[in-house]
């Protein structure tokens, strides 16, 4: 039994205890330290990806307890895939937090190295309380990262978010309970076969669990009712951590994904529990993210409504399961936590040459770097606004590819086209007000104080973003190839569940009363 | 006792959703309390009401108690407390911040 698996939650949990004890070495060793475990980290995430796309589903049983009665890690297609998401986001982030964000408060890398391990843990988990606790660790995690640098603003929204997450478990914990109580099991590969044989009287209790709990993810995942603390959120905190926060709504799109389709979908009574109410919701959100965005007062608020609007274009695609439009998803995730990331230090980076205007929509100083900033704004914005060429165009056209011919298709055919206008002309607009339309001479100079703290790291990061962008265009194909392979894999229930549980004769199961 | 138990955790759901929609943070943090309290209880009565089952794997025992809902309820009761007391923390800073126990609290009421 390799131990590769694990490590994507070790070496991430090992440097924030690290970075815990050592906490007297200054800020230069931390920075050192977290840089070190996200370059660990990226190294075994390309591992993974090369090993789930060579070889067949790899089962990690921590303490060699076989499952169901133990707990394991599974890394197939889509679980290398989040997890090389993740890696590709935290290194930006580190990086670009070297550039001021991180001297704000004591601990932002241990904090930032926890809520690594916990998304690592959530993509890699193949048991639903694990899938509950690495969820605890990212949340707590997060919470403090929010908070992170102080202020009115970021008490507010953090005391909503809080709020909102606690409610959020306390309905994941109902969930398990109620799901523990009928099944009498918590391994998804095992729930996935005892569904279909889950008595009539006790169908309803277990489809009330399944539906608490894909409420639960559509909460993380900012889905229209449950999603306007998304962009409170994202806007209060600081930008390297916005930068991280948008692979949060992906884990909750992920766990969907991965809940309705290996388990849920293995029994009738559970498998139409998406149907026919969460394309409409999502095309909701997309609505809401639109509008949001035409009246955001800040280039970062116009982010956080793009990063809305893409989650309803994934939840279009994972309510619709079929094996074009996982595969659909799955590349428009990549594309659009890649572009929105890079689109966040983008208005980090903006932000610093405009002085005390910081992000806000309107005339500003010349800034100092006018060409550079202009020719990377130009490049994420028709990424992100789906504009041809880029690899917005490809993923829209996927997704609305795989939803033709279904009820909602033309509804979303609409959201897709109107979003995508809506996002090109906000971006124009404030691209014109930062890039076209200088203030006078007399605001030219941003405040020495802001713009000389070295902002290398951030611009670093800002490099790697932008040098990623293209890739997603050029490597289409081969990406694309990955999903289809991720989509039929999911599809193939069988395959995760012999993997997982092996010869399916041996369980032996105590009876439910 | 299986209506009476599950009366009860309604109860606490009940008066915990009340407290959580209130205004003011301290009634949210004790409804999330009852929240966590009845959820708690739920997940150990998962495992089922028995009164005579064994606790233990004993030599010659048969029908004990489940011992995963135990596991599953500590793990639960230990991260509750966690985010409760960082709850209260959070809502003593914003009313440091703000001057106000509001969970809006940008807005003077």
């Amino acid at each position: 039994m390799s131990h590769l698996p694990i490590l994507p939650v070790v070496i991430p949990l090992g440097a924030a205890a690290l970075l815990l004890v050592l906490h007297g070495i200054g800020s230069a060793g931390k920075r050192i330290v977290s840089l070190v475990s996200v370059l660990a980290l990226a190294a075994v995430a390309v591992a993974l990806l090369w090993s789930a796309s060579e070889g067949p589903i790899q089962v990690y049983r921590l303490g060699d307890w076989p499952a169901p009665y133990g707990i394991v890690i599974v890394l197939d297609r889509l679980a290398a895939l989040m997890v090389a998401l993740t890696a590709a986001l935290a290194l930006p982030v580190v990086l670009a937090a070297t550039s001021g964000a991180d001297t704000r408060g004591r601990h932002f890398h241990a904090l930032l190295q926890l809520q690594i391990a916990g998304l690592s843990g959530a993509f890699l988990t193949g048991d639903l309380f694990n899938l509950f606790v690495f969820f605890e660790i990212l949340l707590l995690a997060s919470y403090g990262l929010l908070l992170h640098g102080g202020g009115l603003a970021r008490a507010r929204a953090g005391l909503a978010y809080v709020i909102l997450n606690l409610v959020g478990s306390a309905l994941f914990l109902i969930a398990l309970g109620l799901l523990y109580g009928t099944l009498g099991t918590l391994n998804m590969a095992d729930v996935a076969t005892v569904l279909p044989l889950v008595a009539a009287q006790d169908q309803a209790l277990v489809k009330t669990a399944a539906a608490l709990l894909v409420a639960v993810f559509l909460l993380k995942a900012a889905l229209l009712p449950l999603g306007f603390w998304l962009p409170h959120v994202y806007t209060a905190a600081c930008l390297p951590v916005a930068v991280l926060f948008v692979i949060m709504t992906k884990v909750g799109v992920y766990a969907l994904l991965r809940v309705s389709l290996t388990g849920f979908a293995a029994a009738p009574f559970t498998a139409d529990l998406l149907q026919p109410w969460l394309p409409w919701l999502a095309i909701g959100t997309i609505a809401v993210g639109a509008v949001g965005a035409l009246a955001a007062d800040r280039l970062a608020m116009v982010v956080a409504n793009v990063v809305l609007m893409s989650s309803g274009t994934l939840l279009l695609g994972v309510a619709t399961s079929s094996i074009e439009a996982t595969t659909a998803a799955l590349y428009y995730l990549v594309h659009t936590t890649i572009v929105t990331a890079a689109l966040f230090l983008l208005v980090d980076a903006l932000a610093r040459q405009r002085g005390a205007l910081a992000d806000s929509l309107g005339k500003g100083p010349r800034l100092a770097s006018l060409m550079a900033l202009g020719t990377a704004y130009l490049l994420l914005a028709v990424a992100a606004s789906g504009a041809p060429p880029l690899s917005g165009l490809i993923g829209k056209l996927m997704v609305m590819q795989s939803l033709a011919g279904t009820g909602t298709g033309p509804a979303a055919w609409g959201a897709l086209l109107v979003s995508g206008l809506v996002v090109a002309l906000v971006l124009a607009r404030a691209a014109s007000a930062f890039f076209w339309e200088p203030g006078t001479a007399d605001n030219a100079a941003p405040p020495a104080s802001r713009a000389s703290t070295g902002t290398r790291g951030l611009w670093l990061a800002l490099i790697l973003m932008l040098a990623v962008t293209p890739v997603l265009t050029l490597a289409a194909g081969p990406i694309a190839g990955y999903a289809r392979a991720t989509a039929r894999e999911l599809a193939a229930r069988e395959a995760y569940v012999t993997a997982v549980l092996g010869m399916r004769a041996t369980i032996e199961r105590e009876r439910r009363p | 006792m299986e209506a009476l138990v599950s009366l009860g955790i309604g109860l606490l759901t009940a008066c915990g959703l009340y407290l959580v929609l209130r205004p003011s943070t301290f009634s949210v943090v004790l409804g999330l309390t009852l929240l966590s309290y009845a959820v708690n209880t739920l997940i150990f009565f998962g495992g089922r009401l028995n009164a005579t089952a064994p606790p233990l794997m004993l030599p010659g025992s048969s029908g004990h108690a489940d011992p995963l809902p135990q596991a599953l309820v500590l793990t639960a009761i230990v991260i509750g407390f966690g985010m409760t007391a960082y709850l209260v923390a959070l809502a003593l800073r914003a009313k440091g911040e703000s001057g106000t126990d509001h969970v809006d609290a940008a807005e003077d009421r």
